[in-house]
């Protein structure tokens, strides 16, 4: 399955966000929380998106999701150093992103699917 | 300039940097998330004993292990993006033990390209772009008229400096103070105040 990492400046608002997914999507997907500096401060640490993909990775893709600011701009450095073809961005709201990029890998999408389906969810409508 | 050089330029920006690190955060403060100061005093404070602990041998491999330690140690959107602008000049500089003038210019016009490809910023939206462009431009200028390596990067530090400045009135459109819409103008860009006293730095260590 495509593994799935959340980037946010918070640490928890990362893991929080990657359990909600998990109670919608279900637990046999990969996804990882690689959220706050360090230091354990606000802010986003490179390291620790790289630990994040490599938890996550089981060889059919991994999509990354972001919150905005610095973690975007970590994303996309992280890419630049370790150019993947198994690594996508994914330009999606944070937490419907996340939610349907996890119901995707779970039902066995591809890494472009699950991308697709992340981006999708920018899209539908709340009211 | 030698590799002696640009460690002497990066050692003066991590001091130059702490002295100015309240004055960055409140620059920060007012439309960001006050962390500017404190997030470039980590990085450059971390430079300067990657520097110390591993000695590089050539002016591309100080500005690639300074780059490469500003991504992994700042934390906030200046660790990527002066990462990115310091790998990118390493990277244009090679492994040639000794830079020109016009290598320089090219490499500070690697870095700024680097910069927008990251951040898709472009001049007028407030950010450190609106410093690094026109000095940039300084500098090409001032090898096109064959001025002395010292006035062309103090023409190239005046540049960043006025390009700071020149941030005050503008509304942000990139990165965080563009939440703030309407309410960024009449403030200074902590990104092009940084910007501008990393150039400085480059002044005070070529008159060194």
């Amino acid at each position: 399955m495509v593994g799935i990492v959340l980037i946010s400046h918070s640490a928890p608002l990362a893991e929080e966000v990657a359990e909600l997914a998990c109670q919608i999507g279900g637990r046999e997907a990969p996804i990882a929380a690689a959220g706050g500096t360090d230091d354990g401060g606000l802010g986003t640490s490179i390291t620790k998106v790289a630990d994040a993909v490599a938890a996550v990775d089981r060889g059919q893709g991994v999509v990354l999701l972001f919150d905005l600011g610095s973690a975007v701009l970590t994303a996309k450095t992280y890419l630049d150093e370790h150019p993947h073809a198994g690594v996508h961005l994914a330009d999606a709201p944070f937490v419907e992103g996340a939610i349907a990029a996890l119901v995707a890998s779970a039902a066995g999408a591809n890494a472009k699917a699950v991308t697709a389906a992340a981006e999708e969810a920018r899209v539908v409508g709340k009211l | 300039m030698d590799v002696q050089f640009f460690v002497t330029w990066l050692e003066e920006v991590a001091s130059v940097v702490q002295t100015q690190r309240d004055h960055l955060t409140q620059l920060d403060a007012a439309i960001g998330d006050a962390d500017h100061g404190a997030n470039l005093d980590r990085g450059f404070t971390a430079v300067r004993q990657a520097l110390a602990d591993t000695p590089p041998d050539t002016p591309g491999a100080a500005l690639v292990l300074a780059g490469s330690t500003l991504i992994r140690r700042v934390g906030g959107a200046s660790g990527p993006l002066y990462g990115t602008a310091f790998r990118q000049m390493g990277k244009t500089l090679g492994d040639a033990p000794e830079v020109s003038l016009a290598e320089l210019s090219t490499a500070l016009d690697a870095a700024l390209a680097g910069v927008q490809k990251l951040g898709a910023a472009v001049e007028g939206d407030k950010t450190m772009v609106d410093a690094l462009a026109p000095a940039v431009r300084a500098l090409a200028g001032a090898v096109q008229d064959g001025a002395k390596p010292a006035d062309a990067i103090a023409a190239a530090a005046e540049a960043a400096a006025e390009g700071a400045r020149a941030t005050i009135p503008l509304q942000a459109r990139k990165g965080r103070a563009s939440y703030l819409g309407s309410r960024s103008a009449g403030h200074e860009d902590p990104g092009a105040a940084s910007t501008a006293l990393i150039l400085g730095a480059l002044r005070t260590a070529g008159s060194r």
